[in-house]
């Protein structure tokens, strides 16, 4: 006895940078089935021109980010249960504050710059000839450092930043606690330049503590305190220094 | 836009006027009690170092204060930004330090 196959009424957004629109489609509801399982079954069965990024499909990548019912979120570990309502309505667009290069695949190249430009690299501190530094794992800068470390990159935050949307400076939530990491990282061998970066225009002061980063991001991390201890460091750094 | 010396200037402007403030308040609200007028409340304000001390603060920590905070919403909701940016910052702190002092000016120097 088979129950009553039941229809997602799904729209997505189809376009590349210059114009598009939403295109209605209707896909089958199984168990379990995750947003990228929607997009994933449009494109196997209804259009195969259909473009969209993923690759693990287990959380880990961070590369199939979208906005789905006006939210950001990571589609391979988003069930659709848990966003579509009663109406069984879904409404699918590339990630926000990003170029879409086509379809759902938003170009991802301004939020990797601005990790660069915040300092993101890690930069040694010591050859392999030197003894290896012994960080104590209970000590509070390498508590602060392990709270961000857990981040894929998958710009959730960043498309959920009201601020990032009217300053096209700010580097963002996920290159600020980026930078948070690092200036907590004992090992690192320019922290002193990225607390310049982070002060200068576009840097952390830039942020109105939304919270929309902490609120959106899928690994529960905390961008806004993270931006909020940069603050912090650097206002201690400046009367420090008298600059 | 922001960088941390504007975001100093506006969060020690914000320290300061809070004392301000709450002491505007206060005497506005204890001064009118017995029904002061206007005239008689002028008497004991002009010609007093203490409220155009008082006053002058005040007016000089809303001027940094409130132009940082334009700087933002302009940039924000219209784009504008570079040395237009800085222009207009300046001249909003300019303009609100020009009103605030010919109000100090009238309520705190004897006529
Ligand atoms: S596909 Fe890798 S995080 Fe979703």
């Amino acid at each position: 006895m088979s129950e009553q196959q039941e229809y997602l009424d799904v729209s997505v957004w189809r376009g590349d940078a210059s114009s598009g629109d939403y295109q209605s489609f209707r896909v089958p509801e199984y168990a379990s089935q995750t947003i990228l399982d929607v997009v994933s079954w449009i494109q196997q069965n209804a259009d195969p021109t259909l473009t969209y990024r993923f690759a693990c499909r287990v959380g880990m990548c961070g590369s199939c980010a979208m906005m789905v019912n006006g939210s950001p979120r990571w589609t391979c570990r988003t069930h659709v249960k848990k966003v579509a309502g009663k109406d069984r309505k879904l409404k699918i667009a590339p990630l926000r504050n990003l170029p879409v290069i086509k379809d759902l695949a938003a170009d991802m190249a301004p939020f990797f710059d601005k990790w660069v430009k915040a300092g993101g690299r890690h930069a040694p501190s010591a050859t392999r000839n030197d003894p290896i530094p012994q960080i104590k794992p209970e000590s509070a800068g390498r508590d602060a450092a392990n709270a961000g470390i857990e981040c894929i990159n998958c710009s959730v935050c960043y498309a959920a930043c009201d601020t990032v949307t009217g300053n096209p400076d700010y580097l963002g939530p996920a290159a600020l606690q980026r930078a948070w990491t690092i200036v907590n990282d004992e090992k690192h061998g320019n922290r002193d330049a990225v607390i310049e970066i982070v002060s200068a225009a576009g840097g952390c002061h830039n942020c109105h503590s939304m919270g929309s980063c902490t609120l959106h991001c899928p690994n529960d991390l905390d961008p806004m305190s993270a931006i909020a201890g940069l603050k912090r460091l650097t206002a201690r750094n400046f009367f420090k220094r008298g600059a | 836009m922001l960088n941390i010396r504007l975001y100093l200037a506006q969060r020690i402007s914000a320290m300061i006027m809070v004392p301000f403030v709450i002491t505007h308040i206060a005497v506005m609200i204890y001064a009118i009690q017995g029904g002061l007028s206007a005239a008689e409340i002028l008497g004991r304000t002009q010609g007093s170092v203490f409220w155009f001390l008082f006053y002058g603060m005040f007016v000089a920590a809303v001027s940094v204060h409130a132009a940082i905070g334009v700087r933002v919403i302009v940039s924000e909701t219209t784009g504008l930004r570079g040395s237009a940016l800085s222009l207009l910052s300046g001249a909003s702190f300019l303009l609100f330090l020009f009103l605030g002092a010919r109000a100090v000016m009238a309520v705190t120097v004897s006529a």
